[in-house]
């Protein structure tokens, strides 16, 4: 027998025992543990405002604090918004206009993009004469840079094309950490609450859980049919919750590492874009390619509501993080703010 | 560290990488799903009713809401 027919019996026996221990704990599903549940009533949000001023298709949105939000757009532009007022606070005019992602420090002090110039992008918001400049460029990945999310001022984490995602360390521009496993491109990624661990999912139809200190993948959940778009932490970061392109969404419990519960409907056939709980976790926002954004009750899989109103699709939400609000991005070029 | 390019990584390689990390994830102590379930049910019922996408919010706490109209203090 080759050593790679080997392998390959190794792997399949592994992933048997995987299986049997995950069956093992499950002693109920959570279907039978909310039986006695209500499903949440209807939810109907109105669009509160909407943020012009992109030229063209927006990628990416992500909130700096439950006020300021940054967003990447074709058009070449980061754009700081302050959503109570519609003010533009800062435009960034981008080298690369293939940006396919943003994200803002939690300090507020920087922002970050990349995309198809394979490199993250650093801004300074507080520099001293008051001008936004790019602060450090981290190159590295031999692939597009998919999603970015800071950790504080001088960590920042990447997900790629090439399959990787890196920790980095933005002073000295070099990288920390090699997360490398998954066998397709990585799409997104998303951090725990308590900073420790972190989320990716990637177009091998697999989300993995790594921790960041000692670089390791704990865990890796399967069970989607088609590339994983979308990835977050459900709020309590006890869950992950991921959107994939074969049209639904699924909640993966890490404890009992397991999937729990999927959110599809036979009338819904398009790929999820992406995705945001609400403060508490009752309710899954998730963007579609028909232009929609359903919202989910997470504990009883129902739609239990809509938000319509973009003329293209919607590429990218965020939910505040005092929950009052969620922020739509989409590929007509606007952003709108729902509650 | 370099990037670990995957593309030049050789079937035999991936193989070798995927067998590693099975032989750490099947060693994993799963909770019971019947436990799990009870804690993030616990965790969004305690939250759900202050949740403000679910209940609402009313006109003149929402930092967001259009404006125009008069408002009678």
């Amino acid at each position: 027998m080759g050593e790679m027919e080997q392998l390959r019996k190794e792997a399949e026996s592994l992933k048997d025992e995987i299986t049997a221990a995950r069956k093992a704990v499950q002693d109920l599903t959570l279907q039978d543990h909310v039986a006695g549940t209500a499903v949440v009533g209807r939810v109907q949000l109105k669009t509160r405002k909407t943020l012009r001023g992109h030229l063209s298709k927006i990628y990416a949105v992500h909130w700096g604090d439950s006020k300021l939000c940054v967003s990447a757009s074709q058009d070449g532009k980061l754009i700081v918004w302050d959503s109570y007022t519609t003010n533009k606070v800062h435009a960034i005019p981008l080298k690369s206009s293939w940006v396919m992602t943003c994200a803002y420090a939690p300090s507020g002090n920087m922002v970050a993009c990349g995309g198809l110039d394979n490199m993250c992008s650093i801004y300074n918001l507080k520099g001293k004469d008051g001008n936004v400049k790019v602060m450090r460029e981290l190159a590295a990945h031999t692939g597009y840079l998919s999603c970015c999310r800071f950790l504080n001022d001088n960590e920042i984490i990447t997900s790629s094309g090439d399959c990787t995602c890196v920790l980095w360390d933005i002073e000295t521009g070099s990288q920390k950490t090699v997360f490398a496993g998954h066998l397709g491109d990585c799409m997104s990624l998303g951090v725990a609450p308590d900073f420790n661990t972190f989320i990716s999912g990637a177009c091998d139809f697999t989300a993995k859980l790594w921790d960041i200190r000692d670089g390791q993948c704990r865990q890796t959940f399967g069970g989607h049919e088609s590339d994983i778009n979308a990835i977050g932490f459900f709020p309590n970061g006890n869950a992950v919750i991921t959107g994939s392109d074969d049209a639904s969404c699924k909640l993966y419990d890490l404890r009992s590492d397991q999937e729990l519960i999927t959110y599809q409907d036979s009338g819904i056939m398009c790929g999820v874009t992406s995705l945001a709980p609400s403060f508490s976790g009752r309710l899954i926002l998730a963007g579609y390619d028909d232009f929609n954004c359903n919202i989910w009750d997470s504990l009883k899989a129902e739609r239990v509501g809509v938000l319509s109103g973009h003329d293209n699709r919607v590429s990218c939400i965020g939910v505040t993080p005092d929950g009052m609000a969620c922020c739509t991005g989409s590929w007509d070029s606007f952003l709108k703010i729902w509650n | 560290m370099p990037v670990i390019n995957v593309e030049e990584l050789t079937d035999l390689d991936k193989a070798k990488m995927e067998v590693t990390q099975l032989k750490t994830e099947v060693k994993l102590e799963r909770a019971k799903v019947s436990k799990c379930c009870e804690e993030i049910s616990e965790y969004i019922q305690s939250g759900a009713d202050e949740d403000p996408l679910v209940k609402g919010i009313p006109e003149e706490k929402n930092p967001f809401k259009e404006k125009g109209g008069c408002v009678i203090c």
